[in-house]
């Protein structure tokens, strides 16, 4: 497997859906090696690959890491600027790596070529695009069929423009491919309408959320209510609509508190937007959460809101939920089709997400019935379920069972 | 002789529109006119013109011999009138023939009986006279919303001067006992107590067109052969008028089935009678229902409008308005609160099988049973405003709206 990242060093969903996925596939009896670029930080840079291996479930997962400046979420922009700093940091630096992110995502290609030769597998599976390269290299050196996971497209994450360099990897990527699976029809429709990908080469697999207790309840000594947006402070996630709602529920609920998790390009536009809006008091931010702080986020809160703008899958409101937390989601994502039992709004409808979050608020007994339905779906949803769906996918790729 | 008993159950909601927190104290119409209106034409096309028209030729054709009853809501009837009235002249029509007989119900199709006499036993009047308004009859046999039935209800309807009175012939209060003949129910002296036969009636209204049925599809002969292979004196076929065109669709075949049905069931010497006819039997036993059974779900209980907690909290509100809203005397705001009494306001709030998609989605007007309970409760939290006539002022939203009124 070749992907970004893997927790606990993960800024996004996807590390926390490979850990799911590989942990399920593992409980299976499956070997993993899981390659994924180790980030140009202040580690060596003389070893090429670096191993350590995890167990997970019931087989040991071989973690395999590449030397790149690769990092989950990397814009172009960003990676130059942070090339930028480990070359006045490090002199050669600027010969090590890329000069740009798509040097180094065929840079990072050429290595995956390596691993191949080294390691024994049976199918070749890629996680979202910076390693499509990889996989195509792959399969190309070993032979072995190729399965491109797709956990969100560049127009999710730009919100419907594309970069073309990317696009025209995903594109490759999904072309070369004997097999794509989509995190849900949602993003399956995407791919069948923008990528020209025919739909029965596509094969849903929702993503699922490890069962675990929820964290203890941590309140704010004041009585406020808190609503919360948790996630990559980006277009694709909507907090410039989550912002617009606080300020209509507070001409309503004038106590409420609104709570921003994360970090993104819009971090700052969403700061001079509270303030513009008069609501700086009443919007608190976090910045990045991680490990533990993210589930007693969720505790704190009596209400989630994931307002993405369009989202391929989106586990954090399964995360909410396993935290007693009510969510409001966005019909734009995947997870509403596995969430029958939640609020759903168009990310746009401002007004509505308002009335939404007001009657979430008000309504105990609508809030009790929301974490308590919501939980019942989760509990129908498990990692081992979607890698059985991948098994079944590998087997029909090489006829082994 | 075997006699076969036709009950048609005629109902339309007023559907309430999308109500937010922002028109709380600001706007109080509550119902979607239009949605209601589109509703009203589409099904008195596919289903309520057509079907009364083919009951009006099969009554002709077989020289009156052929009798059906049905029970029509106030709540529906009201929107025939307003927007297809020549539904309401071709039921005026049928009760012309002598051969349809017309149920009583309460007004609102409300859950009224279990939370307050006083407010039933006046939507009963209201309908009563609403039927005797359009069609010249005075109801002698009465069917509670949704066929809810206990003791205690017939005990009541029984005070009011009815001579029958309907339930669903659920399993776990018939046990061994057929649903085919008369009874009396316990703590009552004359009252008669006809039972819906569920098998039958179910085959023709939720399986007739269901082809993974190993009997599909129905025809007329195979129907007639099981009711005449069943005991008893009379086979009680209740069923939602909207099963006709609209639950089972044209092309199905419903319409040519009840077209040949009638002469099916003559060839093998059974008739057709009406509620009131067939009461005139004796009861064979007395029969003891304490807890209330309905015609609703496999479980034929409350559960699917008092299931859970939103549904609980919503009605316990509505009924705890009733004091204030009578004493206000306000025509327009009674009326609001009595459409709002209508059970599938209530139906719509049912989370049992929500997730699994299933008949509750039929007509659902709601994306899930949150959004109706939101619905309902900021509607709830605006009735307490213009009770207080206090709008304008800071709205203080609440799940008591009771609370603000009754201090």
């Amino acid at each position: 497997m070749f992907g970004w990242e893997f927790p606990p060093n993960n800024r996004g969903g996807l590390g926390t859906a490979c850990y799911g996925l590989t942990k399920g596939l593992s409980n299976k009896g499956v070997d993993v090696v899981f390659v994924l670029p180790k980030g140009a930080s202040k580690h060596s840079h003389l070893s090429m690959i670096n191993a350590n291996d995890l167990y997970i479930g019931n087989k040991k997962i071989r973690l395999r890491y590449l030397d790149t400046m690769l990092m989950p979420y990397l814009t172009e922009s960003e990676y130059e600027a942070s090339l930028k700093g480990l070359c006045a940091g490090n002199g050669s630096a600027g010969e090590l790596y890329g000069k740009n992110l798509f040097e180094e995502v065929m840079r990072y290609a050429e290595k995956a070529k390596i691993i191949s030769m080294f390691e024994d597998f049976d199918v070749i599976h890629c996680h979202d695009w910076m390693t499509y390269k990889a996989g195509i290299q792959a399969k190309q050196v070993s032979g072995k069929p190729l399965v491109v996971h797709v956990h969100a497209t560049d127009f999710d994450r730009t919100g419907g423009n594309p970069n073309q360099m990317v696009y025209d990897i995903e594109r490759e990527g999904m072309h070369a491919a004997d097999r794509v699976i989509a995190v849900s029809n949602f993003t399956k429709n995407m791919i069948a309408s923008h990528y020209g990908v025919s739909p029965d080469k596509v094969e849903v697999v929702h993503n699922a959320v490890e069962h675990k207790n929820p964290a203890p309840i941590q309140k704010l000594a004041s009585s406020d209510k808190i609503v919360l947006f948790l996630g990559r402070v980006t277009l694709q996630k909507g907090p410039d609509y989550f912002m617009e709602a606080a300020s209509r529920v507070l001409k309503i609920m004038p106590d409420v508190k609104f709570v921003v998790a994360g970090t993104g390009d819009m971090y700052r536009r969403m700061v001079d937007r509270a303030a513009e809006l008069g609501i700086a008091k009443n919007v608190l931010f976090t910045g990045h959460l991680s490990g533990d702080d993210v589930d007693k986020a969720y505790s704190m809160a009596d209400l989630y809101v994931m307002p993405s703008v369009s989202e391929p899958f989106g586990i954090t409101p399964l995360e909410a939920l396993r935290n007693n937390t009510p969510v409001i989601i966005s019909r734009q994502s995947g997870v509403s089709e596995v969430l029958p039992n939640a609020l759903r709004v168009d990310f746009w409808d401002i007004e509505e997400m308002t009335n939404k979050i007001i009657g979430v608020l008000n309504y105990s007994n609508l809030k009790d019935a929301l974490v308590e339905n919501g939980q019942m779906d989760i509990r129908r949803m498990s990692w081992d379920t979607a890698a059985e769906k991948c098994l079944n996918i590998y087997a029909g790729l090489t006829g082994k069972v | 002789m075997k006699s076969v008993c036709f009950y048609f159950q005629v109902h339309q909601p007023h559907r309430l529109k999308l109500y937010r927190v922002f028109d709380i104290g600001r706007n109080s119409n509550y119902f979607d006119k239009l949605k209601n209106k589109q509703i009203m034409e589409k099904v008195a096309k596919k289903c309520y013109l057509p079907t009364n028209n083919l009951v009006h030729q099969l009554i002709k054709a077989t020289e009156g011999k052929f009798k059906v009853a049905y029970s029509i809501t106030g709540t529906a009837l009201e929107q025939f009138e307003k927007y297809v009235p020549a539904v309401i002249d071709s039921f005026k029509e049928l009760s012309d023939t002598g051969c349809v007989e017309f149920l009583s119900e309460t007004y609102y199709h409300s859950l009224s009986f279990l939370y307050s006499k006083e407010e039933f036993k006046k939507q009963v009047e209201m309908h009563r006279a609403k039927i005797q308004e359009l069609f010249g009859q005075t109801p002698k046999v009465f069917r509670n919303t949704e066929l809810i039935f206990n003791n205690e209800l017939a005990n009541y309807i029984e005070g009011l001067g009815y001579e029958g009175i309907l339930a669903e012939g659920a399993d776990h209060v018939l046990g061994w006992r057929s649903p085919n003949f008369v009874y009396r129910p316990k703590t009552t002296q004359k009252i008669r107590l006809l039972l819906k036969n569920y098998k039958l009636s179910d085959d023709i209204a939720f399986r007739f067109s269901n082809r993974g049925w190993k009997e599909w599809p129905l025809t007329t002969e195979k129907f007639a052969s099981w009711a005449d292979a069943a005991e008893g004196i009379t086979l009680n076929f209740f069923m939602d008028y909207e099963t006709f065109g609209e639950h089972q669709w044209e092309d199905t075949g419903i319409f040519n089935f009840m077209r040949h049905l009638p002469k099916e069931l003559f060839k093998r010497n059974m008739t057709f009678k009406t509620p009131s006819e067939i009461i005139k039997n004796e009861p064979i036993a007395e029969l003891d229902i304490h807890s209330p059974v309905s015609w609703a779900d496999v479980e034929r209980d409350l559960s699917a409008w008092l299931g859970n907690k939103m549904q609980h909290a919503a009605i316990n509100e509505l009924y705890a308005l009733e004091k204030s809203i009578k004493n206000s005397n306000d025509a327009k705001l009674i009326q609001d609160w009595r459409k709002l009494q209508t059970s599938d306001h209530f139906y719509y709030m049912c989370t049992k099988w929500f997730a699994d998609g299933d008949v509750h989605k039929y007509f659902n007007p709601y994306d899930s049973p949150y959004d109706s309970y939101m619905t309902f409760m900021n509607i709830l939290n605006d009735l307490a405003i213009r009770l207080k006539k206090e709008a304008g002022q800071g709205i203080r939203i609440t799940e008591r709206p009771s609370m603000l009124i009754n201090r």
